[in-house]
């Protein structure tokens, strides 16, 4: 039962939420705040992410590959998994651990300082305040990360491949180029934009619902992280059915 | 309605609340007159806070009325809400300062957002509201971590007069304060609600407190108002639970009642 409760319970924040979007009075302060929070302050670690996956999938490719002479398909297993499938995951799963944990934590903290009471005393709502700007700044910035993290995982394609494994940089880049099409990159921005907004709502949903004490909002940034990120596989999968099948 | 024709500031009726199966509140009637000071008194977990929050409307009660100014809020949409909210103001128990804006902007927050005012002009209010606090301007630029438990009490204290509230509600005003500096919080509060000829409704259980701010003293004790009178009557109230109360003792009905159940 309580599972059902707490499903009810997230489906009516959720659509509060995304009811407040579409209503102003927006604040476009928190939100530049947010896009640079969540967007500019994850290219790091998306980036890191991205280019290491590229590098040990090209690696590992080449193992298997040789073993029916097909080394040239590197390229396009690259270019493929990565703009498909493991950039949005990665990304989304990285994203998840830095930026939902912050805004469990940022949100937790103010519900157990009652600022998020003292915005309403100041007739200010807080799902436009603190959830909005939010969850649009992940819903837009997460696909231009991923789309970044694309172009970094195949150069660390590249770079293995040509300075590693030997191949010529002319036919890897124009093999890469060959087999993308429009949908591979576009499905996983899509995939992008989902994730971006599980792991912001997830974030604001279990902050706003913290427990009392540091022990309140510990709980609130940890399930934050496992549900986001859970959710994050599962709506990949679930998209990846949509897109190919 | 009173005779004079004019509704009460503030009226309960009946008022109940439950978490769970605990009942918090168990029919609260309350009347606070308009220019009136009432302090609720109560040992912690009785209902002090939630009543509070009850007719703030952060919390919505299972059933009975609560009327401001004689309208009905427990069943208004936001927009109503909305324009009741801006009559009121609050200190919170722990000041409930936004750590992520300056002083100043703390201040002028319920100005700039809830209002619609221009930065500039709300900069100025906020920095004559810090000083009407006692506080020097420089302050307004600081952030709220850099401050004292006191000075935080007292930016808390220019936040909830900033919008030149009709009724302002504090909670646990002198709570973690020094005697001296919960003195000098109580005082400016009598002055703060004097000069701006406003209807305070406050929650303590610091007994100095509650008689240097009030007008009016109610008890509360299991979720009903049990004794409501003067400052004067408090001291020959004729209630063993008040007295019990006042003077601090570990024996009386209250514990026996606790120890019981």
């Amino acid at each position: 039962m309580s599972f059902f409760a707490t499903v009810g319970q997230f489906s009516a924040f959720a659509g509060l939420s995304v009811s407040h979007v579409f209503r102003g009075p927006f604040f476009p302060k928190n939100f530049s705040k947010q896009i640079v929070s969540i967007g500019y302050y994850s290219l790091p670690v998306v980036g890191l992410t991205t280019f290491f996956t590229g590098m040990v999938l090209a690696l590992q490719s080449y193992t298997g590959f040789t073993r029916f002479n097909a080394e040239s398909a590197i390229a396009s297993v690259v270019a493929l998994s990565i703009t498909r499938e493991l950039a949005p995951v990665l990304a989304g799963l990285m994203v998840a651990g830095r930026v939902g944990a912050s805004i469990a934590a940022e949100i937790g903290t103010m519900r157990v300082t009652e600022q998020i009471d003292a915005l309403r005393t100041l007739s200010v709502n807080p799902f436009k305040y603190l959830v909005v700007p939010r969850l649009i700044a992940g819903t837009l910035t997460l696909p231009i990360l991923v789309l970044i993290g694309d172009l970094i995982g195949i150069m660390g394609g590249y770079i293995v491949s040509v300075h590693v494994l030997g191949f010529s940089a002319g036919s890897y880049l124009s093999q890469s180029w060959d087999v993308l099409q429009p949908i591979d990159v576009i499905s996983g921005l899509a995939k992008a934009a989902v994730f971006g907004f599980i792991v912001t709502i997830m974030g604001c949903y279990h902050g706003f619902n913290s427990g009392r004490g540091a022990q309140g909002v510990g709980a609130a940034t940890t399930n934050a992280v496992v549900t986001s990120s859970i959710l994050i596989l599962v709506f990949n999968y679930i998209l990846t059915q949509v897109f190919f099948s | 309605m009173s005779e004079a024709g004019q509704p009460p500031k503030i009226s309960m009726r009946n008022v109940k609340k439950s978490f769970g199966t605990k009942k918090v509140l168990n029919g609260i009637d309350l009347d606070v007159e308009k220019g009136e000071s009432c302090v609720i008194i109560g040992g912690s977990g009785t209902g002090k806070s939630v009543t509070l929050k009850c007719v703030l409307g952060l919390i919505r009660p299972d059933s009975g009325s609560i009327k401001i100014d004689g309208s009905e809020v427990t069943e208004m949409d936001n927009d109503d809400r909305d324009e009741v909210m801006s009559k009121f103001g609050m200190l919170f128990q722990g000041g409930a300062l936004f750590d992520s804006l300056p002083v100043w902007e703390n201040v002028a927050f319920g100005l700039i957002h809830g209002r619609k005012m221009d930065r500039e002009e709300a900069h100025e209010i906020a920095l004559q509201k810090i000083e009407a606090v006692g506080m020097g301007r420089q302050v307004g630029s600081l952030y709220p971590a850099e401050l004292s438990g006191g000075m935080q009490k007292r930016i808390g204290l220019a936040r909830a007069i900033a919008g030149n509230p009709e009724i302002i509600f504090f909670d646990e005003p002198t709570t973690g304060l020094d005697p001296i500096m919960a003195d000098v919080i109580n005082d400016l509060i009598a002055k703060c609600v004097k000069d701006l000829g406003a209807t305070a409704l406050s929650i303590t259980h610091d007994m100095a407190s509650a008689r240097k701010i009030a007008d009016k003293i109610t008890m509360i004790h299991e979720g009903k108002l049990i004794w409501t009178g003067s400052v004067k009557e408090l001291d020959n109230s004729g209630n063993e639970y008040v007295d019990q109360f006042i003077h601090g003792r570990a024996e009386g009905p209250i514990t026996k009642h606790a120890n019981m159940a």
